[in-house]
């Protein structure tokens, strides 16, 4: 009786939680259809007019490009050293394995706007005033945690005798790596990736510091139209993103499956 | 590197030594960009809070720790990061286990719903809410013709759209950390717990629980520091009538150019969060050594 209870109970708060983490998404999707210029659910008609204006956003075009080059670029570099410093982490062939990977890890849960101001100070008490040199190398500190941690988490449950074996078959550490590794592990890379990227490509309280005039990510133009004039523009943006992030994610339940990657996600 | 590589596989099996200085050579990189980007600036934050053109001094923080107005604002931050890690927990915690039940095509689905909203910007959703939340929104007009209320409530710009919207942002992060520790339960234990005679809620009080508080502690965490720092969401749904250290130390920064004082406010944002995961990090090794 109370299994059956608690049942319906967990299953009651799986849903609920669901339904309420989609209804944000649900009402920008139906806002982006809207017909009158407010941001607002489409009462009496749809229109794709929003759709069109997104490429004429003031600004727009080259926030996506920065945004975009700053998060495929910080999440690349970052899945390289967060890998191999995971491989040293797991095989524990180094003093403080432990502490190293709790160190990688704890930007994460470092609140961002102090990570901000802190590398605003310190950029420019080195004299780096370039605002893409600068979003780019605080991005690293952005997606390494996330890489680190899946990757610690993948690479723990992972059989290092398979490397082993390809060395003592003629692979080249490289290359063993390579070729007994990276395929085994192709889970946890989808998983670090796309969070690193997604992290960065949303993040707000990090760049806020450090862009400029000529330099601005995408969330933060994004802030500012909708403090100026919240058209549903924005609304067709994001449902768009939505749009290619339903694809990815099927593509990524297809390959991989989504349990394995939401198992490896911590 | 390549070098010590080429060396490391003609000799096998390689010495110890050898390999150790290969595992210093590739976590190298890493090390340098959490020293170089990370802890140095942290530093350099801390000292910078306690300068002042006359030597150092503890003005900045007396004046955040002996008003009152900027203890209500500390007070904020906690209240928001509390009432957040509490609710998503009570909703993510039983949610999890469902999520680790459910098979085929419904944990896809289930996991989709967690995944999708992280490509949706905060700053898009928090706006969401506010269409949502307000007086002729979609939860007033539902709320009215089921009857349960007869005149619209206010709702958009006080402390519950906030922590609806504060919820909605960072339960992922509470739900998947449970549910990877969930999944991975062995069902043996449980079935010998009864085998042993408990009953299914002692075996899941004395058993189950104690099982997932690593993952609990995880959730906990990660929900109270992003909450405790969070500032786009009390921005949007809450405004100026809720200052946080977080609002207060953008406004330090971009508009009152106070950096000393913003400094200030950012080390006690980085005392809080370090003792939550302190504490918890304390409280997982001793629930998980039970």
């Amino acid at each position: 009786m109370s299994t059956r209870i608690a049942i319906v109970l967990a299953w009651t708060a799986a849903l609920g939680a669901a339904m309420f983490l989609l209804a944000p998404l649900l009402v920008i999707a139906a806002a982006s259809f809207s017909p009158t210029p407010v941001f607002d659910l489409p009462i009496g008609g749809a229109s794709l007019r929003w759709y069109e204006r997104i490429g004429r956003m003031d600004g727009f075009w080259p926030a996506l490009g920065l945004s975009l080059q700053i998060a495929a670029l910080s999440t690349a570099i970052s899945l390289v050293f967060g890998t191999l410093a995971a491989i040293a982490i797991t095989q524990r062939r180094l003093p403080g394995s432990d502490m190293l990977a709790t160190a990688l890890t704890s930007p994460l849960m470092m609140p961002g706007l102090v990570l901000g101001i802190a590398l605003l100070q310190y950029f420019r008490a080195l004299g780096l005033g370039n605002a893409w040199t600068a979003l780019l190398l605080a991005h690293l500190v952005v997606t390494l945690p996330y890489i680190a941690r899946t990757m610690i988490a993948g690479l723990a449950r992972f059989d290092f005798t398979l490397v082993e074996a390809a060395r003592t078959l003629g692979c080249t550490y490289p290359g063993a790596i390579l070729r007994a590794m990276v395929p085994a592990l192709a889970p946890s890379f989808l998983t670090a990736g796309l969070f690193a990227f997604l992290a960065s490509f949303d993040n707000y309280p990090v760049s806020i510091f450090l862009t400029d005039v000529r330099a601005k990510t995408l969330p933060i133009k994004m802030l500012q139209y909708i403090e100026e004039a919240p058209d549903p523009t924005l609304a067709a943006l994001s449902t768009l993103i939505l749009l290619a992030t339903v694809i990815l994610l099927i593509l990524s339940d297809r390959l991989v499956g989504l349990h394995r990657m939401a198992g490896t996600a911590e | 590197m390549s070098a010590t590589a080429r060396a490391a596989t003609a000799t096998m099996p390689p010495s110890p030594n050898r390999e150790r200085r290969l595992a210093a050579g590739t976590a190298a990189p890493a090390i340098v960009i959490l020293a170089a980007l990370f802890v140095v600036p942290l530093v350099l934050l801390l000292i910078g809070s306690l300068l002042s053109p006359a030597g150092i001094t503890f003005a900045e923080y007396a004046k955040l720790l002996g008003t009152s107005h900027y203890l209500g604002v500390i007070w904020n931050s906690l209240r928001l990061a509390l009432l957040t890690t509490l609710i998503a927990l009570a909703i993510g915690y039983p949610a999890a286990f469902a999520l680790a039940r459910a098979r085929g095509a419904m944990r896809s689905l289930l996991l989709a719903t967690l995944f999708l909203p992280l490509a949706a910007s905060v700053i898009v959703k928090a706006f969401a809410w506010t269409i949502l939340l307000r007086s002729d929104g979609l939860v007033n007009t539902v709320l009215i013709t089921l009857g349960v209320i007869r005149e619209p409530i206010r709702m958009i710009f006080t402390e519950t759209a906030l922590i609806v919207g504060s919820v909605n942002i960072f339960l992922p992060f509470m739900i998947l950390p449970i549910y990877s520790v969930v999944a991975q339960l062995d069902r043996r234990m449980t079935d010998a717990a009864a085998t042993l005679g408990a009953s299914p809620v002692v075996a899941f009080l004395r058993v189950t629980v104690p099982l997932t508080v690593p993952g609990i502690v995880a959730g906990v965490a990660l929900v109270f520091s992003l909450s405790v720092s969070a500032y786009v969401v009390p921005t949007l749904l809450i405004g100026e009538r809720y200052p946080t250290l977080a609002s207060t130390i953008a406004k330090a920064y971009l508009l009152a150019r106070q950096p000393a004082f913003g400094a200030a406010a950012g080390v006690v944002l980085l005392v809080i969060a370090v003792a939550v995961i302190t504490i918890s990090t304390r409280l997982a090794r001793f629930g998980g050594g039970r």
